[in-house]
């Protein structure tokens, strides 16, 4: 655009620096993960074998292992999922397809952004106070599911949202223009035309569950040791740390950081796994 | 209406109002649960003493204003660096980057938001503090200063994703304008696209300062933990922490106990300020464009 219009050289400079600077921001974060992610699986991978994966901490061998922790984070993403998602869809269903009063609406969708700004360490301490003490369930994995499930509440809410509001609303009077009722029509067609955004927010909800360590250290325990799986009363009683506490421990408890590294390594091919998974499901479905 | 309908539209009703049942009780219970210490200890003496000792003897004392100011001090700092930094790669990403090398900064993006934050406390601690220790010659690298790097890098996803979603948004007709008007690209992303997307880039600096007053976990393993008044190479205790360190060793239903939850319920109370603060500067730019 400048053929026509001699630019001053203060002008020029003032260009020149402003693109450097926006360059630089960018480089800046582009080097920060590159730097964050080669060291972490530079320290890690050597720490990483397939005893480490599938053996557990022991003391009087002097070796560590992730197994009960992977299982323990497992456990948590299931259950967390198994209560958050019946909620959040059905919130997301009654704003998106029930809601008349508006101000009611309008009451939920604050209360949902209110829940998405409040930190983990205030779920921790609510975790606490509420499922731990107050249900009396102890520092458990289940009392620590439960939190879980009202921290991730919001995701699950929005992404299902997000998504029945791009069903078209033909689909809709289709159904009911052939004698179905609501509660049908949600059922038949706009659930299963949605189901992208919903896969989509269950994924993103996993990916919070696996990142997080405040509200489980305190509600679920810090235990690396291996939990009984097999009975379901063993479930709702046993205390555990998931892979994220389990290398608090290695890193803050037992200044052990080769199998913090290790943990660590593991815990980001989790995490942008997940990522994936999100844009994945997102695309896939959306065809 | 056949009965299985109404049941229907009764349970997703219900499922919304628990969004708002969890709200209440939430609060509710960080409020019954915080009050009990503030009384005890008395309001001006909680806030305002400079004194943290929770197990002194004889006397122990609970004074928080050390965790409130690390707390002000550190997201300040945090803001200071990161919000720049954040703001011009939102720039970038929506204005000046080649869309190829924006399909590649923005995953880089927010992959650097699914890290988790013990892991940013990981590298923090073995590789930041060390390096703060031999380069500034400091007895020990856990410090404020440390704290507000690791926040530094940890808000930039959230303020960046905001930011760039603001910026983009702005009307090509006015860029349009400016550039017609003979101002050059650089000239007119400064001072015609920034300025009308104010409010969400302001929004998205207000997002980083919640994520950074909010955060624990990587701050814990950074900032050696130490109810100092806070100084930026000195050991600092954030309101964060503060609840944190002693929340697995307080015995149930003693006072030190009751205070962390005291410490919690400010907390709470700084969250709320900034969250409504997010809601006002949200509403003022949608005023403002109408």
């Amino acid at each position: 655009m400048s053929w026509n219009t001699p630019v001053s050289s203060r002008r020029r400079a003032y260009g020149i620096g402003a693109r450097l600077l926006l360059w630089l921001g960018a480089g800046i974060c582009c080097g920060l993960l590159v730097f964050l992610v080669g060291y972490i699986l530079f320290k890690g991978i050597p720490g990483l074998s397939w005893a480490f994966l599938t053996g557990r901490d022991s003391v009087l061998r002097g070796t560590n292992g992730i197994l009960p922790a992977l299982l323990n984070t497992l456990y948590v993403i299931l259950l967390s999922l198994a209560i958050v998602l019946p909620l959040g869809v059905g919130a997301a269903v009654y704003l998106t397809e029930y809601a008349k009063n508006r101000r009611l609406a309008g009451l939920i969708e604050f209360a949902a952004e209110t829940l998405a700004g409040i930190p983990s360490i205030l779920y921790a301490l609510a975790g606490v106070i509420v499922f731990c003490t107050a249900l009396g369930l102890q520092k458990t994995l289940l009392a620590g599911s439960l939190t879980l499930a009202v921290m991730t509440f919001p995701t699950v809410l929005r992404s299902t949202q997000e998504s029945l509001k791009t069903v078209p609303r033909a689909y809709r009077e289709g159904a009911l223009a052939l004698g179905a009722g609501p509660w049908r029509a949600i059922r038949t067609v706009v659930l299963p035309a949605s189901l992208d955004g919903i896969v989509t927010g269950c994924v993103l909800a996993a990916g919070r569950v696996v990142g997080e360590t405040a509200v489980l250290m305190y509600t679920a325990g810090l235990s690396t040791a291996m939990q009984n799986f097999t009975s379901l009363r063993g479930l709702a009683r046993s205390s555990g740390a998931t892979l994220t506490v389990a290398m608090y421990v290695y890193a803050k408890e037992r200044a052990d950081f080769e199998a913090a590294f290790a943990a660590a390594a593991v815990l980001l091919l989790l995490t942008a796994l997940i990522n994936l998974a999100a844009l994945w499901t997102g695309r896939r479905l959306r065809r | 209406m056949k009965k299985s309908e109404r049941v229907m539209g009764a349970v997703f009703l219900l499922c919304g109002l628990a969004a708002v049942g969890f709200v209440l009780a939430l609060t509710l219970y960080l409020v019954v649960s915080g009050l009990p210490a503030i009384r005890e200890i008395g309001l001006t003496e909680f806030l305002l003493g400079r004194t943290w000792d929770s197990t002194g003897e004889p006397e122990p004392r609970f004074g928080i204003l050390p965790m409130i100011l690390a707390s002000v001090y550190g997201t300040a700092g945090a803001l200071l660096i990161g919000g720049p930094v954040g703001f011009f790669t939102a720039l970038f990403l929506a204005k000046a980057a080649p869309p190829r090398l924006a399909a590649v900064v923005r995953p880089a993006v927010s992959l650097l938001a699914g890290i988790p934050s013990v892991v940013y406390g990981l590298v923090g601690m073995t590789v930041l503090v060390p390096a703060l220790r031999s380069w500034l010659d400091l007895p020990a690298g856990d410090s404020l200063l440390a704290a507000i790097l690791v926040l530094a890098v940890m808000i930039l996803p959230p303020v960046i994703a905001l930011a760039e979603a603001a910026l983009a948004a702005v009307p090509r007709e006015y860029e349009e304008a400016s550039l017609a008007l003979g101002a050059t690209e650089a000239e007119t992303w400064l001072r015609v696209t920034v300025p009308a997307a104010r409010s969400g880039v302001a929004a998205a600096l207000v997002l980083g300062v919640g994520r950074a007053i909010g955060e624990a976990m990587a701050i814990l393993m950074v900032a050696g933990n130490v109810a100092n008044m806070p100084s930026l190479l000195s050991s600092v205790r954030f309101l964060t922490t503060g609840v944190a360190i002693e929340m697995n060793y307080a015995a149930p239903g003693s006072l030190q106990r009751q205070a962390l939850f005291s410490i919690g319920l400010v907390l709470f109370l700084f969250i709320m300020l900034i969250n409504a603060l997010l809601t006002l500067v949200l509403k003022g730019g949608r005023e403002a464009r109408s």
